[in-house]
């Protein structure tokens, strides 16, 4: 089977598995009730996670500027749910040249030559929803914790701002909301999978980069990918249960 | 009891003082703890819906399929067909909801278009790229693309 | 300001860590722990190992270690995004939080070690006081009395007896109070200049210094304010604990030092880079060099070398002050160093510290001092010394 009809096929098997109960959510919402029907989700059938394919991402940073409107993030340098990062490797060095001008935000201005021999890709980050996460673990008062379903999520009304959390993540995902003085990060869009949507950022992705994933789905492709496909994690010595997937990601990624 | 307290009544009255303490952090602990915490684990369970309560703002592109079938069509069975429409026309939830109280603005093509495909050393090899000196300067992209269905002629 | 801080990063820092997330007000809480810590095991030095040589210290260590622990809080709660939240940390503490502890910890040391500890060791003279005092100082040291006006032998000895037993339990307290706060640094697997399981231990032990360093340093000078002379032996075995205690505590800073240099993890370039540029300063120069080395010099120079006692007490002197500020730089090279690297290990950021905000030098400073006009107020309540109170004509007998 060719590429083209593969990719298609496992977009659109997505799109199908989402698509019925996003629709019903629209429905209700344009019939004017306000608060459409939560029965349906049960956390107990889900376990979220999101795969990032390396192979596709053009660093135009659709997901950053996705999230900052989906999840009223604040505009100012410093404070992402979700970046991108361009990586760029000379053959024989020890560490490769990385840069993030405003998290991606307006994408990637080109600044190296093609030809140089160096290899180069962007590589997006967020919040990898780790399973046995440090930060919930330091967290002193039950601030942030793992949801039932895989997320990990910040209750704004009980966060102190502390910044313990902020340290402990090994991804440097987590920030200080300025406005409200509470701890913010990527939370996989909760607002939205738990109603069958999906996150912002693999709304708006072009290319399919990102992809979010069920693991306790059978039907979700990403048992099949991660099947056939080499993935990592970012920092497995950490061994933080990482749920966002990397596929062919580099060895010089931090 | 004088003489089981003789020498010790100060003793006793601080032990009373801590007695109190623990008596009040008692009292408050039951009524201060929010009522949701520790329902699914050491946090308040009333945040998972505050979460879930946050506003959705992107439709996503099941939505839009339902009004603009025909532009969808056109869509699916084109290149473009993994992008979803608010990559390009921007959030558009307030519109799928109500789609008078939120006109889409029709985006700058060459600035958008350019944004993804604009040559870049970092771009993965196969995706379609330019070098917009060399491809049509300045030109207007859909003049020979369509925006919706990239590998077929433009609409008239 | 975000744009001049963006501008003082050199390499490549994940975007989030560009901000630093603890500020000197970080620093300046395991200082003064440190310095109740430290303080307070000086004075169990002659209430449980029966140091003779010391006692003229003990009231002044255990006030001193109060009027500090007092203000421990405050530069937590200055640094709080909502510290009207804090007593969740009382409500709902989450075991597996170090931080989580310190509530509980806190509280327990103030009350049930120190508060108690200098209750029992003071009453003799609070309840004389409450007798002689007149005005709203009787009514103060009859509150502080709890009303009991017994004094009796038998009470006393229950009291010495209870006191002894409270030091005993004060002192693994201290090691809880303070070893926490290293542990906080220490189990955090995200960061390896922090992450080392001897950062507890270098902690409790620098803490020691410290304290050992401040109350040698107000003796001295409360002595000169009141032109009392100087008991020398209580000094020199005081300054002699200070070179122990600090040759243990440079070991194990130095044995952590040169294992990351031999085995030289992937953190290791980055860090070492660091420690070169942006903490040389700090860590080579002040810490170091300055706050570690020239004080233990100069302290075992008065171990080895017959010395006059006031050239004794002018090193003794300088080796204090270079000693609270070789261990305040500790804290600083800790708590700043940790977060000036990327995670990355691509890239290092700056420390803006402003000077009159919520989190700048000001409040630090005022923070700083704040303790010594509390003990100020403290002993003038609760004198650590038999005043001869011929000022004062004794009232009619009560």
């Amino acid at each position: 089977m060719s590429q083209d009809r593969r990719e298609f096929l496992a977009t659109a098997g997505r799109v199908l598995i989402l698509t019925a109960p996003a629709a019903a959510y629209w429905d209700a919402l344009a019939e004017g009730k306000t608060e459409p029907e939560e029965a349906a989700y049960r956390m107990a059938d889900h376990f979220w996670g999101m795969i990032v394919d390396i192979d596709k991402c053009i660093g135009c940073g659709s997901c950053v500027r996705a999230c900052k409107t989906e999840n009223n993030v604040p505009l100012e340098p410093f404070y992402f749910r979700t970046w991108v990062e361009r990586y760029h490797v000379e053959p024989l060095s020890e560490h490769p040249e990385v840069d993030s001008p405003n998290g991606g935000y307006g994408g990637f201005p080109e600044k190296y030559a093609p030809g140089d021999k160096a290899k180069s890709f962007f590589v997006p980050k967020l919040c990898n929803q780790c399973a046995h996460s440090p930060c919930t673990q330091v967290c002193p008062v039950g601030a942030t914790f793992e949801s039932p379903d895989g997320a990990v999520l910040v209750d704004k009304t009980y966060c102190l701002g502390c910044r313990y959390c902020v340290q402990a993540c090994p991804y440097g995902c987590r920030f200080i909301d300025p406005r409200t003085n509470t701890v913010d990060k990527c939370n996989l869009c909760y607002h939205r999978i738990t109603k069958g949507l999906t996150t912002a950022c693999c709304e708006n992705c072009p290319t399919g980069a990102r992809q979010l994933v069920d693991l306790k789905d059978p039907r979700d492709p990403v048992h099949e990918f991660l099947r056939t496909h080499r993935v990592h994690v970012l920092k497995p010595q950490m061994a933080t249960g990482s749920k966002v997937f990397y596929n062919a990601l580099d060895g010089s990624v931090r | 009891m004088n003489r089981l307290f003789k020498d010790k009544e100060h003793l006793v009255r601080v032990a009373g003082l801590f007695a109190a303490g623990i008596v009040l952090f008692v009292v408050a602990r039951a009524v201060l703890v929010p009522k949701t915490f520790g329902e699914y684990g050491h946090y308040r369970g009333g945040a998972l819906a505050d979460v879930r309560a946050n506003p959705v703002v992107y439709a996503g592109r099941a939505a839009c399929v339902e009004c603009h079938a025909e532009e969808g069509e056109r869509w699916k069975g084109g290149k473009h067909h993994g992008i979803g429409c608010e990559a390009c026309h921007g959030a558009l939830g307030k519109h799928a909801a109500d789609p008078s109280s939120l006109k889409p603005v029709k985006p700058d093509a060459r600035t958008l278009c350019l944004g993804c495909h604009a040559t870049n050393v970092a771009k993965p090899a196969k995706f379609p790229q330019i070098d917009p000196k060399d491809h049509m300067e300045g030109g207007l992209c859909t003049t020979c693309h369509d925006q919706h269905a990239p590998d077929k002629e433009p609409k008239k | 300001m975000e744009e001049s801080l963006l501008h003082a990063v050199q390499g490549y820092m994940y975007p989030n860590e560009v901000e630093l997330q603890w500020s000197i007000l970080i620093v300046l809480y395991p200082f003064i722990t440190g310095l109740v810590a430290g303080a307070f095991i000086l004075a169990s030095l002659e209430r449980v190992f029966n140091v003779q040589a010391v006692k003229p210290t003990y009231r002044l260590a255990l006030l001193s270690a109060l009027a500090f622990l007092i203000v421990a809080p405050l530069p937590l709660q200055l640094h709080l995004g909502h510290p009207e939240r804090s007593i969740e940390m009382y409500l709902t503490p989450h075991t597996s939080s170090a931080m989580a502890m310190f509530g509980f910890v806190y509280l327990w040391y103030l009350m049930a070690v120190l508060v108690l500890e200098i209750w029992l060791d003071y009453r003799k003279e609070i309840v004389l006081m409450a007798r002689t005092e007149t005005g709203w100082k009787k009514t103060l040291y009859k509150v502080l009395s709890l009303g009991v006006d017994n004094v009796s032998e038998e009470s006393l000895r229950i009291d010495d007896k209870l006191g002894r037993f409270i030091t005993i339990i004060g002192i693994p307290s201290a090691f809880l109070l303070h070893g926490y706060v290293g542990f906080i640094f220490g189990s955090i697997k995200a960061n390896p200049w922090w992450s080392t399981p001897v950062m507890p231990i270098v902690f409790l032990f620098s803490a020691i210094v410290s304290g050992i360093a401040l109350v040698m340093l107000l003796y001295l000078a409360v002595c000169v304010l009141k032109g009392v002379p100087v008991d020398m032996p209580c000094v020199d075995t005081i300054a002699r604990y200070l070179f122990y205690a600090f040759l243990i505590d440079f070991s194990i800073e130095l044995m952590d030092l040169i294992h990351r240099i031999y085995e030289a993890d992937e953190s290791f370039q980055s860090l070492d880079f660091m420690v070169h540029t942006r903490l040389y300063t700090s860590q080579i120069l002040i810490q170091i060099v300055f706050g570690t080395i020239v004080p233990l010099g100069f302290l075992a120079f008065t171990q080895l070398v017959k010395l006059s006692e006031s050239a004794r007490r002018g090193i003794y002197t300088l080796a204090g002050v270079l000693t609270l500020m070789g261990i305040f730089a500790m804290r600083w090279n800790v708590v700043i160093g940790g977060q000036l690297f990327s995670k990355s290990f691509l890239g290092y950021t700056t420390y803006k510290m402003d000077f009159a905000t919520k989190e700048g030098l000001l409040p630090a400073i005022v923070l700083l001092l704040l303790p010594f006009a509390i003990l100020w107020a403290l002993v003038k309540v609760l004198p650590p010394w038999e005043e001869p109170r011929e000022a004062k004509p004794e009232p009619a007998a009560a």
